[in-house]
């Protein structure tokens, strides 16, 4: 097959994507804003459900992009794609316009930025981290609080920018909870007397093998789950924190002294994503990623034709549905391609 | 002391680290099950006890791990034993037993008979 | 805790206050209950400043009361609040400067409601009009005073007499903050540095040589209510609220409560005599109670104002261990002196003497 492909993005999506295009014959061109490739995956430490290295992932996308087809170009931003019937214009942040006759935008998600939730003063109370910081703790050996003691009292607070309409977002982020258990029991592997609490609004352990990863976080774990979204944080006069929390279960309100707290940070477009829809006049959703044209026969087709989405640009989703999304979008370019009516 | 008519209110919270969580510990430490509970009502919709009085073994358990147990104390011994909650539990919690070990430890521990 | 990140939230919530030509709206309550405050506001304004600020007779209470305790219907609040706003075109003014927090977020809560709910608006200028024959205008600029004399802290700053530092230790005072619910609560980009982290009263304190002391219920709700407090047998309801503050504020050894609405201030200051009588119990240092003071007063104690002049002892928590803290001179003998030299009744059970 021939043909240049543009794919902006080299995240797990853009990567596996570009692979596939690359060994399908199209000369492929990926694009990437950071210096480096993996996206999002490279930060985090264990995966869940099964707590593979991430680095495995990692060294298995750098293979799939070690190919003659590909020219990766790092660094680089896309300002502007212009679609001059079928075939399209990419111009990028250094001056430079790359043909290209398809388009995979993989452009993935941000993570949600937890200073924005304000209550929980994270960039104010010395032990209030993210999910995020605390992959970087566990890549790091050790946990430890701002004035390097051992935590002994840990919280983690569910749905931080996510099903929360003060944020703007309405959507769920599907990967928190389950990345909460995986988290929680991982501290419990560091600190064994650690007692973990999860503040949940609903466990949703929609994926495979979540649910039972849940139980065993209580059963082998004893991570300790508590119905209610913590609605205030502060700092009392011995540094710890104190948060306020109904539980709603046993229905009154709750307050406790924690050591560290943990915001599930959620998922959300990426700003880079917002100028790329803008200029190219894409479709955007109510939860501000990319709109697909149809949500079951559709979800990697872009509102103009030759651009098509691959990953969490269009919704959140895990590596292992990513990689599949990523997939499915070269088989819509390989028919877009065939069927040559650009 | 003046009497102004009104009077300071107790507080609602539960104020989880002030409050004494040796009861949920020895049920947890005998019957591990007990950690299993997700809290869905299965065992309360069929009680016996509860339907006929404000009795909510779902409640009871969660207020146990909160360490609240004024409550429980008085309203455990209310259960029948008639074991409808534990075969019915999705999570397989022993809950009959739970019941048992909750009653044996309010009297060892708080020489409180239930 | 980080200043840093209070600092970046700070930036995104920054109101813009005008810097002249207020048409200035009083308090129901505070002119009895801290009768040197807007006093001294309205001193500071035009004769240190030099600003205009106008202040129309005909101007009456909001409502506010009644409306928060189930008397008045919004309808009728709308058509007094748009009366305001008619003797405000009257006069040529745009700016409002708004003494009571409760005002203020009244007055925010019907410019919000007459945004989303136009029609609203076109009704309440029927009512004012049918009623009065009065016409009006949205305000350009809306603040509260406490924003204010935010805007103007640094003028003060610099004509301080006296600063928040302890005279013998050199350290500075520790001072509560506590900003009144419908200042930003209800609308976070109404209020200095929003709702979670406002800034409006942190600010001054800091620019007047005081540390700020953030305490686990800095947030929470004094307890003022008003259908709460109305009723006798409730107000254990409204005492309870700020006891809880009480005791959260105790451990860091405050010196002094500042606030910038009228019933959290009467409440802190009261509800601390209520305990202190109720069982002995106080929540400052050294056995003495926290003394709770409005903003005017504090920057006229800051700008060297006499405190008698200012109205500061008629609080029920005396100020007098903050003043000698602070090195203020104050003659006791006239606290309760009129102008021309005349003996005023004491009031009985005062504490801090």
């Amino acid at each position: 097959m021939e043909g240049r492909i543009v794919i902006v993005g080299a995240g797990t999506a853009g990567m596996e994507a570009a692979g596939q295009l690359a060994r399908s014959g199209f000369l492929v061109t990926l694009i990437e804003k950071e210096t480096t490739t993996g996206g999002h995956v490279k930060n985090w430490y264990h995966l869940f459900p099964d707590r593979r290295d991430s680095s495995e992932v990692i060294s298995y996308l750098d293979a799939r992009i070690n190919h003659e087809n590909i020219t990766l170009l790092t660094g680089k931003t896309v300002d502007r794609i212009e679609n001059n019937h079928g075939s399209f214009l990419v111009s990028t942040n250094d001056g430079s316009d790359i043909k290209a006759d398809a388009i995979v935008l993989s452009t993935g998600f941000d993570l949600f930025r937890s200073e924005r939730k304000e209550e929980y003063g994270y960039g104010i109370y010395d032990n209030v981290i993210t999910s995020a910081d605390l992959e970087k703790m566990f890549r790091k050996g050790e946990i430890k609080k701002h004035n390097e003691e051992t935590p002994e009292k840990i919280g983690i607070v569910h749905c931080v920018g996510s099903r929360d309409e003060k944020v703007g977002n309405l959507y769920c982020s599907k990967l928190c909870c389950v990345t909460a258990v995986k988290q929680a029991m991982e501290i419990k592997e560091y600190i064994s007397n650690a007692k973990v609490f999860c503040f949940y609004m609903d466990m949703r352990m929609g994926g495979a093998h979540y649910e039972e990863l849940y139980r065993e976080s209580q059963e082998k774990y004893g991570i300790n789950y508590i119905r209610g979204k913590v609605s205030e944080v502060s700092e009392n006069i011995n540094n710890k924190l104190v948060i306020k929390v109904e539980d709603t279960l046993a229905g009154r309100p709750l307050k406790m002294e924690l050591d560290m707290l943990v915001l599930m940070a959620g998922m959300e477009m990426s700003d880079g994503a917002e100028n790329i829809a803008e200029s190219a006049g894409l479709t955007i959703g109510e939860n501000h990623f990319f709109s697909p044209v149809d949500n079951h026969f559709g979800s990697n087709k872009g509102n103009m034709e030759g651009i098509f989405y691959a990953g969490t640009c269009t919704a959140p989703m895990n590596i292992t549905e990513t990689i599949s999304h990523a997939r499915s979008s070269v088989l819509e370019v390989i028919g877009y391609m065939n069927k040559d009516v650009r | 002391m003046e009497n102004f008519g009104f009077t300071l209110l107790k507080e609602r919270h539960i104020d989880f680290d002030a409050n004494d969580r040796s009861i949920a510990g020895y049920i947890s430490d005998h019957e591990p099950s007990f950690r299993l509970c997700i809290e869905c009502g299965c065992c309360s919709a069929t009680c016996t006890t509860g339907n006929f009085t404000p009795f909510s073994l779902r409640e009871l358990l969660i207020l146990l791990k909160r360490g609240e147990n004024d409550k429980v104390r008085e309203e455990i011994r209310k259960c029948m034993l008639c074991g409808k909650c534990t075969l019915v539990c999705p999570r397989g919690v022993n809950t009959r037993n739970v019941v048992m070990l909750a009653r044996e430890a309010f009297r060892k521990q708080m020489n409180y008979a239930v | 805790m980080k200043t840093e990140g209070k600092k970046k939230i700070w930036s995104e919530y920054q109101k813009e206050i005008a810097d002249d030509h207020f048409f200035y709206v009083r308090s129901c309550i505070r002119q009895s209950f801290f009768p040197g405050s807007e006093q001294f506001f309205l001193h500071f304004m035009r004769n240190v400043l030099e600003k205009d600020v106008y202040e129309n007779p005909s101007h009456t209470t909001c409502t506010g009361i009644g409306y928060h305790g189930d008397i008045v219907p919004l309808s009728t609040i709308m058509t007094v609040v748009a009366r305001h706003f008619a003797l405000m075109k009257e006069a040529g003014y745009k700016n409002i400067a708004i003494s009571c927090v409760t005002s203020f977020g009244i007055y925010t809560e019907i410019i919000e409601t007459w945004k989303h709910y136009p029609e609203e608006l076109k009704k309440t200028r029927e009512y004012l009009f049918k009623a009065t024959g009065r016409e009006f205008d949205i305000p350009e600029n809306m603040a509260h005073t406490s924003d204010i004399i935010y805007k103007f802290r640094n003028e003060i700053a610099a004509k301080a007499k006296n600063l928040l530092v302890n005279k013998k230790t050199g350290e500075p005072l520790n001072v509560i903050e506590h900003i009144g619910c419908h200042y930003s609560k209800m609308f976070p980009k109404y209020g200095v540095g929003g709702a979670e982290f406002p800034n409006v009263l942190g600010g001054m304190i800091e620019a007047w040589g005081g540390r700020v002391v953030d305490y686990p219920e800095r947030r929470h709700c004094c307890g003022f209510g008003f259908r709460q407090y109305l009723v006798q047998a409730n107000r254990g309801y409204s005492l309870s609220n700020s006891v809880k503050k009480f005791n959260s504020m105790k451990p860091y050894k405050p010196d002094l409560i500042l606030t910038n609405c009228p019933g959290c201030n009467m409440f802190m200051d009261k509800w601390q005599y209520t305990m202190k009588e109720m069982d002995g119990t106080v929540y400052g240092d050294n056995g003495e109670s926290i003394p709770v003071l409005t903003y005017e007063e504090l920057a006229g104690l800051v700008m060297g104002y006499n405190p008698w002049d200012l109205g500061v002892q008629y609080h029920m928590v005396q100020s007098e261990p903050l003043l000698r803290k602070i090195g203020i001179d104050y003659e006791p003998d006239n606290k309760f002196k009129t102008k021309d030299g005349r003996q005023m009744p004491v009031p009985k059970n005062l504490i801090n003497v």
